[in-house]
């Protein structure tokens, strides 16, 4: 089979293996992309899709340097592994200079900001944080908190889960919440973050008590979400917020399949098992049984994942009538306070309508209002003018070109 | 909600039912509006906002010039979000014949009252730099002007409750007319008169109307303050946007109060729905990029559409409807119908309370394409 890899980063590898793979070549990360690169796979990076424009036809934008263009990718069959991405809520100051996204600040110290001895807090839900604790505690940074805002209780139901899990789990450590020499406090969240333009410190309250914590980095995550844009423009239709594949991964779409944190979070063993089946259902191969009881078991575990980091309403009250929603546009809760729904936001104040298009508002208020947003819409993502002008008339007679994959290939 | 009979129930709450609703009670009418979804979410939510006279009959003229000066009027007390800017409209030669264009239509304006300038190449460029060299000339409008519609038809709304409208959205209409209006969710209302003002869906509860929905594309950027000052429109727009058969695209280009550049526009008739077209909207940006270049290096950053309800002699149906005294029209307006909003409030109010009417209102009464259907 003739495969193409799109991907819209510089490296391969997707959000936690691209930095890993270019480092260092024995890691798993760098072991995989060797072999999709020698089975023949044609690696397409910087390449962002934003429009699917006919049936059987990804557009993409080329970004090459200071020259940006327009590609086109016909394909008989199509696996979607767009990933996903963290979930911000707003709270008093959380716009400040060096409040930043948990993913967002171990990025940032990933490609040189130097953390050595700066005390910093994370804080919001999920066993990313504990990562990058532990990652940002390895650069030499104090970690004066880590705030996880799940009670005890229900993160505890997610430790006796992962003890069900073997094997592959261990390496998994990134994903495991305790966390040794990191303070770490459950039922505990971030009220307000201080400071006159730069970050000084952050309120938290920490089982029902307010403590202030001078720091010089916020890094926050209210757990992930996935990345649907693409699949959900594709037509692919969603179960329970993710979308629903059958057990050979294949999407209510003909010839595409899903596969990662869209079909459900659950870490990259998932993404991993996920990937392969979509890859052997694609090429006509058998998937063992092995690899169906590996499935079914991350779903499993995605399920706890998600229940694990449930948000806890009191979040919904965080934000004063002041706080900036949608930081593209200057929304302001209050502002929003009084809205129909998702749409009639986006009309009367332009939430959700600036360069990132609702992807950071749009997860905030689907919790805090219980807004769906629907309209999903060519171009997924802002590009030229010139290269939504250059679109042809699709001829659907042309041969396809590739099987495409969009997105990190993980099979 | 009411108790008592309503005097009027106005079906939609886009930018026509809002301003039918605002001159209605505050003529002291007891009025209700009705809208499926949200205020503004129709056509309003898609259009351009370019308030803009048009001269391509006479009683367009009459309609759009009253109009204009209407919102004119009402400029000192809009708030902020409808982002009223007093833009003015470049239509843009880019050959002698679109010059003598340019002519005829600076002396049909001049002679009524409408002020305006022909604008040679120089000119042109030092107005607008990011045009193509090249072009020849362009007639200028000072007056004409651009808004956020959602937010004007929000606003005018606000106006009406603020003079005792009430308004009832998330229900759509299944059926009105002979006094009644009956919502999805079961309940019948009785209303002395009611209007359907349901932009391109009229038809689907007023059986028999000439109107067909005309899908338009548009494309906005990210923010360039400066990039571009009026709203600029091809002459050229008057050939492709009057031809009633094929679909067509124009350069027609908007400066926002953001700074965003707001681009269009594209008609078709039969689309099979709102989805954004890659072909239509590539032959669309094409167009603008003949005429802007520097727009090809912009960021676009989200594309949508919207439907127009269009008439075959391009004049909206405003009045009653023959064979119901309880039944108005006030749809059909086209690509027109942010600037011709305000006028059709007015005409819909006038003909309610028997007031003598702010325009001859003739040419815009629905008997005109209803009689001989009937
Ligand atoms: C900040 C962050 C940190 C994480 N840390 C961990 C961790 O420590 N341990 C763990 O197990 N899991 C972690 N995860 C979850 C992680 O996403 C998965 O474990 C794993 O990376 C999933 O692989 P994937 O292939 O599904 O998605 P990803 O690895 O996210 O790959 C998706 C790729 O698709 C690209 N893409 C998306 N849309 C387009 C498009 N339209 N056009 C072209 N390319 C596109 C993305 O840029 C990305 O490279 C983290 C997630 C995030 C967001
Ligand atoms: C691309 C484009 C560009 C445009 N540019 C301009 C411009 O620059 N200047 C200008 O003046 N005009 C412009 N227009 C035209 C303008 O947008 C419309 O003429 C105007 O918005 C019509 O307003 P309306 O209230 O009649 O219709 P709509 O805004 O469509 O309102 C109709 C309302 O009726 C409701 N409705 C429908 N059916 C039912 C039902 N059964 N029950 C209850 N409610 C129902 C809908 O939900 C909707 O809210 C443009 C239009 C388009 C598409």
């Amino acid at each position: 089979m003739r495969v193409a890899l799109l991907d819209d980063n510089l490296a391969l590898g997707g959000q936690i293996w691209r930095a890993e793979a270019t480092r260092d070549v024995n890691t798993a990360a760098a072991r995989w992309i060797r072999r999709a690169a020698t089975a023949g796979a044609k690696m397409v990076t910087r390449a962002r899709v934003f429009d699917a424009p006919a049936p059987g036809v990804l557009a993409a934008e080329m970004n090459e340097g200071d020259e940006e263009r327009r590609i086109e990718l016909r394909y008989r069959q199509l696996l979607v592994a767009t990933g996903a991405r963290e979930r911000f809520l707003p709270f008093p100051g959380w716009t400040l200079r060096n409040v930043l996204g948990a993913g967002g600040l171990q990025a940032m110290v990933k490609s040189g900001l130097p953390v050595a001895g700066k005390r910093v807090v994370i804080a919001g839900s999920g066993p990313l944080l504990a990562a990058v604790a532990a990652y940002l505690r390895h650069h030499g940074a104090e970690i004066a908190l880590l705030c996880e805002q799940a009670p005890a209780s229900q993160t505890a139901g997610l430790a006796l889960a992962l003890a069900k899990y073997p094997g592959k789990w261990a390496p998994a450590a990134a994903l495991v919440w305790q966390l040794a020499g990191v303070r770490r406090a459950t039922n505990c969240w971030p009220i307000a973050a201080e400071g006159d333009e730069v970050l000084r410190a952050v309120r938290v309250l920490r089982n029902g008590r307010e403590t202030r914590i001078a720091c010089d980095y916020l890094a926050c995550g209210f757990h992930l979400v996935p990345n649907l844009e693409l699949p959900l423009l594709l037509g692919c239709r969603t179960r329970g917020g993710y979308i629903e594949i059958d057990e050979a991964q294949r999407t209510s779409v003909a010839n595409v399949f899903c596969a990662g944190e869209p079909t459900g979070i659950a870490g990259v063993d998932a993404a991993l098992i996920g990937g392969q089946i979509a890859a052997a259902a694609a090429a006509g191969r058998p998937i063992s049984a092995r690899q169906k009881r590996a499935r079914r078991r991350w779903h499993r575990f995605g399920m706890a994942l998600d229940r694990a980091c449930a948000l806890r309403a009191e979040l919904r009250l965080l934000a004063g009538p002041e706080t900036l929603v949608c930081r593209c546009e200057d929304v302001a809760y209050a502002r929003l306070a009084s809205c129909r729904d998702w749409r009639d936001a986006k009309l009367q104040t332009r939430c959700g309508m600036g360069p990132c298009q609702g992807r950071v508002c749009g997860p905030a208020t689907r919790f805090l209002f219980g807004w769906q947003d629907v309209s999903i819409r060519p171009p997924l993502f802002p590009v030229p003018v010139a290269s939504l002008a250059a679109a042809a008339t699709p001829d659907t007679g042309a041969e396809p070109a590739f099987e495409a994959v969009a997105g990190k290939n993980d099979s | 909600m009411s108790c008592g009979s309503l005097d009027v129930a106005i079906a939609g709450a886009g930018i026509v039912g809002a301003a039918c609703a605002r001159e209605c009670a505050r003529r002291g009418l007891r009025v209700r509006v009705f809208d499926r979804a949200g205020v503004g979410g129709g056509a309003t939510a898609a259009g351009m906002g370019h308030i803009v006279v048009m001269d391509d009959s006479e009683a367009q003229f009459a309609l759009t010039r009253y109009s204009q000066r209407l919102w004119q009027e009402l400029r000192p007390e809009l708030p902020a979000a409808v982002e009223y800017e007093s833009a003015g409209t470049l239509w843009v030669a880019a050959d002698e014949e679109e010059m003598a264009e340019v002519e005829r239509k600076r002396g049909y304006y001049e002679a009524r009252g409408v002020a305006c300038e022909a604008v040679s190449a120089a000119q042109l460029a030092a107005l607008e730099p990011n045009l193509r060299p090249g072009l020849t000339g362009a007639l200028l409008v000072p007056g004409d002007a651009v808004v956020y519609p959602p937010c004007a038809a929000q606003y005018l709304l606000a106006q009406a409750v603020a003079a005792g409208a009430e308004v009832s959205l998330g229900s759509p209409i299944v059926a009105l007319g002979e006094g009644r209006v009956r919502l999805a969710n079961g309940e019948t209302i009785r209303a002395g008169r009611i209007v359907n003002a349901c932009g391109a869906w009229a038809p689907e509860l007023t059986s028999g109307l000439a109107i067909r929905p005309r899908k338009g594309h548009l494309l906005i950027t990210d923010r360039y303050p400066g990039f571009v000052r009026h709203q600029l429109v091809e002459l050229g727009y008057l050939k492709s946007a009057h031809s009633l058969t094929l679909d067509s695209v124009a350069f027609n280009v908007q400066p926002r109060h953001t700074g965003q550049v707001l681009i269009g526009s594209s008609r078709q008739f039969g689309a099979a729905d709102g989805a954004v077209e890659a072909p239509m909207l590539a032959r669309m940006l094409a167009r603008a990029q003949a005429y802007m270049p520097a727009l090809g290096r912009l960021s676009g950053l989200r594309a949508w559409t919207g439907f127009r309800a269009a008439t075959p002699d391009k004049l909206p149906l405003i009045g009653p409807v023959p064979g119901d005294d309880s039944l108005y029209l006030a749809t059909g307006h086209e690509g027109l119908g942010i600037t011709t909003s305000l006028a059709t409030g007015r005409l819909i109010a006038d003909l309610m309370t028997g007031a003598s009417p702010s325009l001859p209102a003739e040419p815009y009464l629905p008997s005109r394409t209803l009689s001989h259907e009937n």
